[in-house]
């Protein structure tokens, strides 16, 4: 514990440093502008962003770009309070009593327990990261390919049943993110596949290319044609304090959502978005007046803003102390780090004590850099919004285009981009989730490299995966799972998703 | 005789979205089972590279099968394509400008792509348009080409 505190200590001193403080100040005023701008999710803000942080150093690069994904996540939930529309999928359900709250005057109050929400949820799941990554880290050590082997397909059965749509849609939409990764040069053989005589392939295909593609793109094409958004309100400081009755209701659910919201983001898929699902289903059915919910409620917004906030801080854990992207957006942080040199995994926090304790450190800063910028700021931010969309989306393409290219020089990436916003639109049009063919294209490499490595390991035996202990449990748990998802398809019982009421929008 | 023409037309309409999508899939399996047969797949012990795609194409094709099975609860094939148009406009700009990028350089494309989709596309008027699509590509280029050092393809005139 002293330990873990003097570690504290030193990535306050980095993180409090001038240069990194400003970095952090930065990327939470764009996270906050992103999140406000239907079509650019954090996500595609962290994608578009990538190239520009290139030239700066690693701990720099990775505070600028996770100041983007919690600001995104604070400014997704002003679009759903003021207007209903949500910034970022996370924020849906911000927008049922946030919008409601909204009507009945009390906007200002619901921008306010989003915003202490979030910090506390935020706060909370950065301590979580703090105790939890080193030790997982410690444990990881003793991972061979059989157990990574193993961590990958528990990975993607439990990415299937948490997400929101049907399991075998969501594993379809993984095994096509991994025929993505099969994409180019075999590093055990070398020989070059599906390239199509396009030499840039050989090197594979990026997350960026496909994560703006599949996310910015094909929203801009869902929905560019859309009528012009509705009258936004802005509202004035001294509007913004909660009253006493309704902190008093907030407690309960900032706590519930900072929970749940820390252990779902630590399993993979949408952590965020499904989260905040979650929480809102929860709330409702403990609630001694669930009737109010949809007209109004304050635990509709404090909930599911905590829930999404953590779960932003719980999906590091997997990614820092593994090396493992839970999210596509943890990908894409992945992928930023590894420009530089570094690779995240159980060695990270040995070998770079600097950049991982910098890291947490810098997310404390980040939590309160938003608490002060976004409730005092937020009639200036939603001037963002009178910008009409008819305006806003061309610009937006161009920004996708300039980061698809300038993260290679490549223009095949841009193509690559483009193809991707077109299968993006027409597997939204069927109710396909997309977050699982983003993380499948990066597992891709890892999952076949290990699959043949424990092969090679046992002279070509699979019992290897059910001999040794830690893969044992780990395929277990993943074979649990498949049964589990299966029990409401032959019992006809209601599946977790009904009753959080994530499977109404059925395709 | 008009009976059997509308017949085909009655069975495609009573086609719900998730059997078609994974009719789709199933179609797309087998078409990576047939570019995969240029590599070697090996054996069960020792996996070529086509061997990972193989299990993936046999996985996909069982996935579409599975979404068919339980496609009960879909929508019927019935969907709304109101946007389509104007999404198959702004992808074919797209698709033009990323054409024009290394040729014209970065300046010029983002110029014309913006004065297109906003004049064009969005019937926005003449001045606001001009005064967006030059300022929003000379901003960008500073910022993201001068600024942070990003190789950005200039045009041969070397604007």
């Amino acid at each position: 514990m002293v330990e873990t505190f003097q570690d504290l200590y030193l990535g306050f001193s980095i993180a409090l440093s001038p240069q990194v403080l400003v970095y952090a100040f930065v990327g939470c005023i764009i996270g906050t502008l992103v999140g406000m701008m239907p079509g650019l999710g954090p996500l595609a803000g962290i994608s578009l962003l990538l190239p520009a942080t290139f030239g700066l150093n690693p701990i720099i690069a990775i505070v600028l770009l996770s100041g983007v994904y919690y600001g995104a996540m604070y400014g997704g939930s002003t679009t759903s309070i003021l207007m209903r529309i949500p910034g970022e999928a996370a924020s849906v359900m911000t927008c049922i009593d946030g919008y409601a709250m909204t009507q009945n005057g009390r906007a200002g109050p619901a921008l306010a327990i989003a915003a202490i929400g979030s910090f506390i949820a935020g706060s909370l799941g950065v301590v979580g990261l703090m105790l939890l990554a080193p030790t997982l880290a410690a444990f990881a050590l003793r991972f061979g390919p059989p157990e990574y082997t193993a961590l990958l397909l528990m990975g993607f059965f439990i990415l299937a049943y948490m997400s929101a749509g049907s399991m075998p849609k969501t594993l379809s939409m993984a095994g096509l993110g991994l025929i993505f990764g099969m994409v180019g040069i075999d590093t055990m053989t070398g020989y070059t596949r599906f390239s199509f005589g396009v030499i840039e392939l050989g090197d594979g295909i990026g997350i960026v290319p496909v994560a703006v593609g599949l996310f910015g793109i094909s929203e801009i094409l869902l929905v560019a044609g859309a009528a012009e958004p509705p009258k936004v309100q802005r509202p004035k400081l001294r509007e913004l304090i909660p009253s006493r009755e309704e902190l008093r209701l907030s407690v309960g659910p900032i706590a519930r959502g900072s929970l749940l919201g820390f252990l779902i983001g630590i399993i993979p898929g949408s952590a965020h978005i499904i989260s905040s699902f979650v929480s809102y289903g929860i709330e409702r059915r403990i609630s001694k007046h669930p009737e109010r919910f949809g007209s109004g409620a304050i635990e509709g917004v404090a909930g599911p803003e905590s829930a999404n906030n953590s779960a932003a801080s719980g999906a590091f854990v997997p990614m820092m102390a593994l090396g493992i992207p839970t999210s596509p957006i943890t990908a894409v942080m992945i992928a930023a780090v590894m420009v530089h040199g570094i690779s995240p995994g159980p060695l990270l926090i040995q070998q770079q004590p600097e950049l991982f304790w910098g890291f947490v450190a810098s997310m404390y800063v980040g939590n309160v850099v938003l608490l002060i910028l976004n409730l005092p700021m937020v009639g200036l931010f939603v001037n963002l919004l009178r910008i009409p969309y008819a305006y806003l989306y061309p610009c937006i393409l161009c920004f996708t285009i300039l980061g698809g290219y300038s993260v290679a020089n490549s223009i095949v990436d841009v193509w690559i981009m483009l193809g991707m916003g077109v299968i993006g639109y027409l597997l939204r049009k069927f109710g396909y989730d997309l977050a699982p063919i983003a993380l499948g294209l990066v597992l891709a490499p890892m999952l076949e490299l290990s699959v043949r490595q424990s092969l090679a390991m046992s002279a070509g035996t699979y019992a290897i995966f059910v001999n040794r202990p830690i893969a044992a449990i780990m395929l277990g748990i993943g074979v649990l799972i498949v049964v589990l998802s299966l029990k409401p398809l032959i019992s006809k019982r209601k599946d977790w998703r009904a009753s959080v009421g994530l499977e109404s929008e059925q395709s | 005789m008009q009976e059997t023409e509308q017949a085909p037309e009655q069975a495609w309409r009573r086609l719900r979205n998730d059997q078609f999508s994974g009719l789709l899939l199933i179609l797309f399996a087998l078409y990576l089972y047939w570019e995969n047969r240029a590599y070697p797949v090996g054996s069960l012990a020792e996996p070529g590279p086509g061997y990972m795609p193989l299990m993936l194409a046999i996985f996909l094709a069982a996935m579409g099968v599975l979404i068919i099975i339980f496609s009960g609860r879909s929508r019927l094939l019935e969907m709304k394509w109101v946007e389509a148009p104007h999404a198959v406009i702004v992808l074919i700009a797209c698709g033009a400008a990323a054409f024009a990028l290394e040729r014209i350089g970065y300046r010029l494309t983002i110029i014309a792509l913006l004065i297109f989709l906003l004049g064009v596309l969005e019937r926005k008027r003449p001045l606001p348009v001009l005064i967006v699509s030059i300022s929003f590509a000379m901003i960008s280029f500073y910022v993201i080409g001068d600024l942070l050092v990003v190789p950005l393809p200039r045009s041969p005139w070397g604007f």
